[in-house]
Order: structure tokens, then sequence, then C-alpha cells
């Protein structure tokens, strides 16, 4: 059922042949001129519908006492033991602020990474630390990256961690590099790239304003305002199960939603995703680890 | 001893607000895995909440509570600096105990 066929590649060529677009305003691939209306900034913010506020309370209740702190704790733990098979912490781990310095880093990931010369998110670079430092196996840490009946991975509660050591700074996610900014126009192509059999792109439900779906609220991901309703809830606790997910897992199900092929975990294709989406919400304040229905 | 519980203790006024988030599976016994294999009941089944050695909360919980259980109340009577026990039994006779003081 799985087909984990490497969308970059598609994105890649995609940009090759569209270069001179990448640089124009939010043009999807296809060019139709009623798209541009949908991807067109709002002079005023939409007005919030009763039942969207309802639901912005109930969340705003259950953010009190939020189960991701659980998960916090756990990953607290996990990275100060010496695990794996070269039985070291994770206290060496560069998060992009130099070794071991968690606080602040979070927000500002995905960023370029000199030692592997590559732009990575934070759960991507925590993984790398864990593949280089103690020595698992990547491949393992992608069988069953995500949570289940069966228990929360490892980088998950790590994630959890590192970004709720974030709480109360503002989002930074770095544009000076070259690849950081190639990782933005490729994220920004991806977002309006539309395929499968639904014809999506990400913008399909993310491109409009005041968009609800049943009781999801669906926010603009490319404006600002928009933006920061994804970077606020990621790493989220959601309700339904009672697990704990990153946005890698966000990421893996919107393609699903979207009957896209499986993307790849940690892979270019989502650090390019959430490079584009994490600079659209920059400058704005991340409150830590949310809670989801 | 299982995950550690996260308890929260403020004064509010003349009672104390503590409010507990245990980590538990909260396994009814009734789902059934992928394969259509029961799933085996793993839950909570005694809570008791302790303020300074006298027990305040005494509770009985059973399988309609949810995964990562969140527990609320209020203790009149109680100060600042009391200290709080919070201790859980599960019908595998797995335990766990966690202390704060009130703020």
């Amino acid at each position: 059922m799985k087909q984990p066929i490497m969308l970059s590649a598609l994105a890649a060529l995609s940009l090759a042949t569209m270069a001179p677009q990448a640089a124009a305003e939010e043009k999807p691939a296809a060019g139709k001129p009623q798209m541009k209306q949908m991807h067109a900034r709002p002079t005023a913010k939409a007005a919030v519908d009763p039942t969207t506020a309802d639901f912005e309370k109930f969340r705003a209740v259950m953010e009190d006492t939020n189960p991701a702190e659980l998960f916090e704790l756990k990953g607290k733990e996990l990275w100060k033991q010496k695990r794996g098979p070269r039985n070291a912490s994770l206290e060496q781990c560069d998060l992009g602020l130099g070794p071991g310095v968690v606080k602040g880093a979070y927000v500002k990931m995905p960023r370029y990474f000199a030692d592997v010369d590559q732009v990575m998110d934070a759960e991507r670079r925590i993984v790398h630390c864990m593949v280089t430092l103690q020595g698992f196996k990547a491949e393992d840490l992608a069988k069953k990256p995500f949570s289940s009946d069966a228990g929360t991975p490892d980088p998950v509660s790590l994630t959890t961690y590192v970004a709720a050591q974030s709480r109360g700074m503002k989002l930074a996610i770095p544009q000076k590099n070259a690849k950081e900014r190639e990782a933005f126009q490729v994220g920004r192509e991806i977002f309006n790239y539309r395929a499968g059999p639904y014809d999506f792109s990400c913008a399909t439900c993310h491109g409009e304003d005041g968009k609800r779906i049943r009781t999801q609220v669906l926010p603009n991901l490319s404006t600002k305002e928009g933006a920061i309703a994804t970077s606020q809830g990621w790493p989220g606790y959601r309700l339904t199960g009672g697990f704990m997910h990153t946005i890698q897992w966000r990421m893996n199900d919107c393609f699903r939603q979207q009957r896209f092929p499986e993307p790849g975990y940690v892979s270019d294709t989502i650090t390019a995703l959430l490079t584009y989406m994490g600079a659209n919400a920059s400058g704005q304040v991340y409150n830590g680890p949310g809670i989801k229905r | 001893m299982a995950d550690p519980m996260k308890i929260r203790a403020q004064m509010k006024g003349d009672a104390a607000e503590i409010r507990v988030l245990m980590s538990h599976p909260m396994e009814t016994g009734q789902r059934k895995d992928g394969a259509g294999k029961i799933i085996p009941a793993h839950f909570i089944q005694s809570l008791i909440v302790a303020v300074n050695g006298k027990t305040v909360v005494d509770g009985q919980i059973g399988t309609s509570v949810s995964r990562n259980p969140v527990f609320g109340f209020k203790v009149k009577g109680a100060k600042a600096g009391d200290k709080v026990v919070v201790s859980w039994v599960d019908n595998t006779g797995d335990k766990r105990s966690d202390e704060t003081a009130i703020s």
C-alpha cells in the first residue's frame, strides 16, 4: 500500500523546469488565473464563526493541563540518558546553538547545519544526533516513527522536550544561507503543487482564510497570521487516541488525506515544507507544545 | 514504578487547587488490535490523594476514564507549604506515587 516515492525529486524537477516562476508570488504550478485569487493576501482578518470560536474555547481549557507535559518530562529523561550502541547521551547534540544548548533552539529550526551541509528541521536533527552520537540506525528509527497504541517513539518525546525549551520565544526561522532560502522556495512549490487523485495541493485546504472542515479549523498557512496556528500547535497531544504527535506526523497525515504517496520520514520534502511554513510564522511567539482534538 | 505524574498545587483563596496529570494507557480490555486480538485491560483502579498525611480523595477509577487521565479538585483548609501525595494502583498491581508542596 505504501509507496515512498521521493516527492522531493518531483519537486526538484518541477523547480528546475519552472525556475523563473519560483521567484514569483505564490503562483501554483497550474498557473490558472482564478487560482491567483485564492492565494492573495487578505486585507482584513476573516471573521471567526461561533462554532470555530467554541472550538477555540475548548482548546484553551484543555491546554491548561496538557498531557504533552508528560512527554516533555520523558524527553528530558531520554536526552540525559546514556543509550544506544555507543552508550552516550544526547547532551552533546548541536541543535544549531552549540553542543548541548537546547533552550531557544526549536524556534530557530529548520536551519542550515554546516556539519551535514543540509537544512534540517528539529526532529530530523534530533534523529541525526541519535544516529551520530548514540549509534542508532536511521532505518530503524524510520520504521515506526509515529505514536500508536504500541507506544510513543523516542524521537517524539525528545522533540516535545526540545520544543518545550523554546516556550515563550519568538519564531525566527533563518533565511540567511542560500540552502535555507532554497528550502523555502522548494517548500512553497510543494505547498502549491497539485497532485494525486483529488488534484489537491496543501493550498487547496490551507490557502484561504476563514476555512474549517467539520471540527477542524484550516489555517491559511501562506500568511503570517495563519502560519502561526500550525507552528504553535506542534508538537501536539491529540486527545483522540491519546497520542503525542510531532509535525512530521502531521505532514505524513496530510499527504495521506490528499492521497499522495507517503513522504519519507524526516525527508527533504518535509524539511522544505516546514521551512516554508515556519518562515511564514516567524516573528510570532511560540508557546510550547499544544493540544489537539 | 510506572511513568511519573505531574502535579500542580496552588492556593486559590482559601482552597488549594490541585491538578494531576497521570501517564497511563487506560485500556478497557474491550478494544481489539489490528490482528483482531483483544488488547488486555490495563487501567488505574484506585487513586488516593493525601494532604499532610490526611486522605482527601479516595477514588475508585474505572474503564470510563481515558488515556493519560487529568484530574482536578479543590481542597478546602489546605495552606501553602502543605505536602500533597498522589498515589495510584492499577489492575496489574503496578503503582505510582508522586508528591509536591502547595505553592
